[in-house]
């Protein structure tokens, strides 16, 4: 019976986060005074790219094919761990949400594995930068769980979640306010969204991402796109669960605030990307220390 | 509060003279308000026993406050004397380009009734902070006897002075919002007492005392012993002090050195006079034992390279706050010996940094190495150097000899033998040391250049010194009544005994 | 919402840890400022007299205003608009601030807790400013930024006079006010004479008195 409202929540997931980009692209072009693109967009050139033939260069070996797989592997284990709104998920358990970014760890370190695969000193380059900004969140990202944990009492994400009520947030505004920008702050680093990286960019220094997925191909790079869909998708629900309160249980309100809640993020974070520059890459380590800072705050502040 | 204003004129005479100062323009009218005024308050002073209170309890003179102002008034009256002479010398070169002789740039004096607006205002405030008997009121004090001697420090408009007086202003605001802190946690300290919050008077705290709470009030000390302590010059907080005392002019480093650093170390001792009133005068006493023996050890380390007398002076005058801080450490007679002893120091030291400045106006030089032959070529001078330097390292028949005896006796007989031997030891090493710089420059023949006109010492730049040296001199062979009963009521007053 | 404000007093402390551009602390200070300020009439306003009123408006009034402007002029005049080189980097300064912020609640811990009093928070941001103030000051090269530190300090102690509502009479609240006014305007005259005197305020290079 409980597993019906998740269910329906992972396929819509499942499906919709492609979507998702297609707003936050929508909403940059709209504040750029353009049209844009189509909302489904992302969805054609995902089918575009699975059509495609495949290349591999000689230099690569296995792990360049397992790359995108194991990623894409990870992320979908990942949603089933994700609590989506009022419903629980799929799976959960005490200390799940260890679980959770750890699958994403893994992901990423094979895609890095991958783009060193490759061999050539461009995807090298991206990849160290990933490894540098990804050993500077996972701090962060823990402490914001730590917090949330010594917060809410409960090790399952599921139940921190569903703990989230607006009684809960009366009685500790300002710590759940903090935790708010740090985890959008993290967001925009881990999916790679200005400030920290542009998604756009043609300009071969400037990219950290982009480069590393520079050499997949194809059905791969569809595999990876899809992959970073599903990821924007996940942190947009934990931040979602915090940011809307609402636990009516009813499954018909919860779930139009939920994507509402996702959708708001979405043009919050296009928002972000048309206002603000992307950050000089020596600043990047300044910012997530800044936000290393504010983490212990909150962490100080449950303390007392 | 009308029948003896005593308390009020102290603070209103130099406050209003301060400000007559910066509006007259002629120098000898100028001059002739900064001695009357410092003769006007070194009378009141010594007649001021037993000024009532004014303001319920807020100015008040009690026997401790009483001494240290009449250390400060002594020595004010006699460095405006001698200012007399040193001032007209200034005036008297301005025509020509002046040269600082370290680094042969070109420098000029600054406003000569700015000086003296400064050095009525500092008067001022020192005087406030003997005669406060609110600890927030001595806290702005304080802080505004650093206001008003830091542009003194720039009087002669050099970068080092410069760079000195930067130093001095900004490490001494940083001890003063430490000691802002430890009024704060004082106050709060008070919470817990049945009759609600009380305020910060003296008085009332010490009535109170055994009942404050003990944890806030040791922190309380903490910060404020480290805050005051930054502005005496214990250790490690004192590297403000040999730049700022090195780089002043003479006379205002004698009164930096010898009536400044006493009144800092006034509110430490009102600190510790709560301490002692609510019996938790040990947990103070280490504390002040740890760094007097600090202070003293690193002025001793320092003090083995100098090779500029005036910094030796300055480093001499942190030994010396260490040894006050221990003295009062130690408790008991080691308290009466610290009374006695702050104010063999400040005669003395105010004595050496005068003769230093004639030494440097006549030689232009602050080096040890270059000097010698004083003895051939400023005999009056030079033997006051002499007896400068055998009065601040305690020898016999000076006053200090006395005052340092006292608080080593103090220490063993309190069995603290290892406090003794390192008290001895250092002196020792001071005595070694200095004794080597000073017998230099006295010794020998001069090494002056040969067109220096050989001039007669001017009576004004010699007799002040002297003065101060009699009076050293003469309390090492006896202690007049009325003294003695002052420093034995200052010592009651932080619980001591002779 | 007096949570608030420290959590944001603790921020402000970060946000001087962490910039080198010298108009945006100042700023950050004004905005310390008119926290501190404010604080005294958040809580019940009956029990404001007008003595409280007066010194909170005049303290909002410097601190938050007076002060940034004449920082701002020293700033303008001795040409320097950047914390170049600092002894210890912006990242580094940072994470020095964490650990003073962990230290600083140890400390207050340490305290007993007094009934009467509010929450012991405003303690630990009242040690905490205090820390990065002298952080500051030590870590810093410009004499400005010298000076922004030794104002941090003060208001470290100020929200803990302010926030545990410590009842000290007229005459002292306004001489410490006046105090730090009249320190910090004697300071920036000092900063102007060291600008034209050696073309520079970089303070490492005061170092000619060395032993």
């Amino acid at each position: 019976m409980l597993l019906i409202p998740s269910l329906a929540l992972l396929t819509i997931g499942l499906i919709g986060s492609p979507f998702l980009l297609g707003v936050i692209n929508r909403t940059k072009a709209i504040s750029a005074g353009r049209k844009g693109k189509p909302l489904l967009q992302v969805y054609f050139d995902l089918i575009k790219l699975l059509r495609k033939d495949v290349v591999y260069s000689r230099t690569t070996t296995w792990i360049f094919r397992a790359g995108p797989i194991i990623s894409l592997a990870g992320l979908v284990t990942g949603m089933l761990l994700m609590p989506h709104g009022g419903s629980p998920a799929i799976l959960a358990f005490s200390g799940d949400f260890v679980l959770l970014f750890y699958l994403l760890g893994i992901g990423r370190f094979f895609i890095i594995l991958a783009a060193l695969d490759v061999g050539s000193s461009f995807e090298g380059m991206g990849a160290s930068r990933e490894a540098l900004y990804s050993a500077l969140t996972e701090p962060i990202l823990f402490a914001v769980l730590v917090t949330l944990v010594r917060m809410t009492g409960e090790l399952s994400l599921s139940a921190m979640i569903i703990k989230m009520s607006p009684d809960f947030w009366a009685g500790s505004a300002a710590a759940l306010i903090l935790l708010i920008v740090i985890l959008f702050i993290l967001l925009l680093t881990e999916n790679s969204r200005i400030p920290i990286d542009d998604p756009n960019t043609h300009l071969e220094l400037t990219m950290i991402h982009e480069v590393m997925v520079l050499d997949h191909s194809g059905p791969d790079f569809g595999l990876i796109l899809y992959g970073s869909a599903l990821k924007m998708w996940i942190f947009s629900a934990l931040l979602t669960g915090l940011v809307i309160p609402l636990r009516s249980g009813i499954f018909w309100i919860d779930l139009p605030a939920f994507l509402a809640g996702m959708f708001l993020i979405a043009i919050g974070v296009g928002i972000v990307e048309s206002t603000m520059a992307r950050l000089r890459l020596l600043l990047v380590p300044r910012m997530l220390v800044g936000a290393t800072a504010i983490v212990a705050v909150c962490i100080f502040l449950t303390l007392k | 509060m009308m029948n003896n204003p005593v308390i009020a004129l102290l603070l209103l005479i130099p406050l209003l003279g301060g400000i007559a100062a910066l509006l007259i323009r002629r120098d000898n009218p100028r001059r002739a308000l900064l001695v009357s005024v410092a003769g006007i308050h070194f009378l009141f002073s010594f007649t001021a026993e037993g000024a009532p209170s004014l303001h319920e309890g807020w100015f008040a003179l009690d026997p401790l406050g009483r001494l240290f102002l009449c250390i400060t008034s002594t020595l004010f009256l006699i460095v405006s004397i001698y200012s007399l002479g040193y001032l007209a010398r200034e005036r008297s070169l301005e025509k020509e380009v002046r040269t600082d002789f370290e680094s042969h740039s070109m420098f000029a004096n600054g406003p000569e009734s700015l000086l003296t607006a400064c050095l009525l205002f500092f008067l001022t405030a020192m005087t406030l902070v003997c005669v406060s008997n609110h600890l927030g009121l001595l806290w702005v004090a304080i802080e505004a006897t650093t206001l008003a001697s830091a542009p003194m420090i720039y009087f002669h408009r050099r970068q080092q002075s410069l760079e000195a007086a930067w130093k001095y202003l900004l490490i001494c605001s940083i001890g003063i919002a430490l000691a802002l802190f430890g009024n704060f946690l004082l106050a709060v300290s008070t919470a817990t007492l049945s009759g609600g919050e009380v305020e910060l008077l003296l008085g009332d705290l010490l009535d109170q005392a055994p009942l404050l709470q003990p944890t806030w009030l040791k922190a309380a000390f903490i910060f404020l012993l480290v805050g005051y302590g930054t502005k005496m010059g214990l250790a490690p907080l004192h590297t403000w002090l040999p730049d700022a005392h090195s780089e002043s002019p003479s006379f205002v480093s004698a009164l930096l050195s010898g009536a400044l650093l006493n009144c800092a170390f006034l509110g430490i001792l009102r600190a510790m006079q709560i301490l002692n009133a609510a019996n938790l005068a040990a947990f103070g006493q280490e504390l002040l034992i740890l760094f007097g023996l600090l202070s003293m050890g690193l002025a001793a380390t320092f003090i083995l390279h100098q090779r500029n007398f005036k910094r030796m002076l300055a480093y001499s005058s942190v030994e010396h706050m260490g040894i006050l801080a221990l003295g009062v450490g130690l408790g008991g007679a080691g308290i009466f010996g610290s009374m006695f002893h702050a104010v063999n120091h400040s005669l003395t030291k105010a004595m050496l940094f005068l003769a230093a400045g004639n030494i440097l106006a006549k030689l232009k030089s602050k080096s040890t190495l270059d000097i010698t032959g004083l003895s051939k070529s400023m005999p009056v001078t030079a033997a006051l150097w002499l007896c400068g330097f055998l009065a601040i390292t305690g020898s016999p028949p000076f006053g200090s000899f006395l005052s340092e005896f006292t608080i080593l006796k103090a220490a063993i007989d309190q069995e603290h033998f290892v406090i003794a031997v390192a008290y001895l030891l250092i002196l020792s090493i001071v005595f070694i040391v200095m004794g080597t710089i000073v017998l230099h420059m006295y010794q020998g023949s001069p090494l002056v250049e040969p067109d220096l006109p050989r001039e007669r010492e001017l009576w004004i730049s010699v007799i002040p010194p002297a003065v101060l040296g009699s009076l050293a001199l003469i309390l090492g062979v006896y202690i007049p009544p009325f003294l003695q009963r002052m420093l034995a009521e200052a010592s009651q007053q932080l619980g001591g005994a002779l | 919402m007096s949570d608030l404000i420290f959590v944001l007093l603790i921020l402000t402390g970060f946000v001087f840890l962490g910039s080198g551009r010298l108009q945006f602390s100042i700023r950050t200070l004004a905005l310390q400022g008119i926290l501190l300020g404010s604080i005294p009439f958040l809580g019940s306003l009956q029990g404001l007299m007008g003595r409280v009123t007066f010194i909170a408006s005049m303290s909002l009034i410097i601190k938050g205003l007076i002060l940034p402007y004449f920082l701002t002029r020293a700033m303008h005049r001795s040409k320097a608009m950047h914390e170049d080189h600092p002894y210890v980097g912006f990242t580094a300064s940072m994470l020095v601030g964490i650990v003073c912020l962990g230290v600083s609640f140890w400390l207050t811990s340490r305290l007993p807790v007094i009934e009467s009093k509010p929450s012991q928070m405003a303690i630990a941001v009242a040690f905490f400013n205090l820390f990065v103030g002298l952080f500051v000051i030590m870590s810093r090269r410009k004499a400005l930024t010298q000076v922004l530190g030794y104002l941090v300090m003060e208001n470290g102690a100020y929200i803990f006079g302010v926030a545990y509502a410590i009842e000290a009479p007229f005459l002292v609240e306004f001489g410490i006010l006046l105090d730090v006014f009249v320190a910090v305007f004697v300071m920036g005259i000092m900063i102007f004479h060291i600008s034209k005197s050696f073309d520079h305020i970089d303070t490492d290079q005061l170092s000619s008195l060395v032993e």
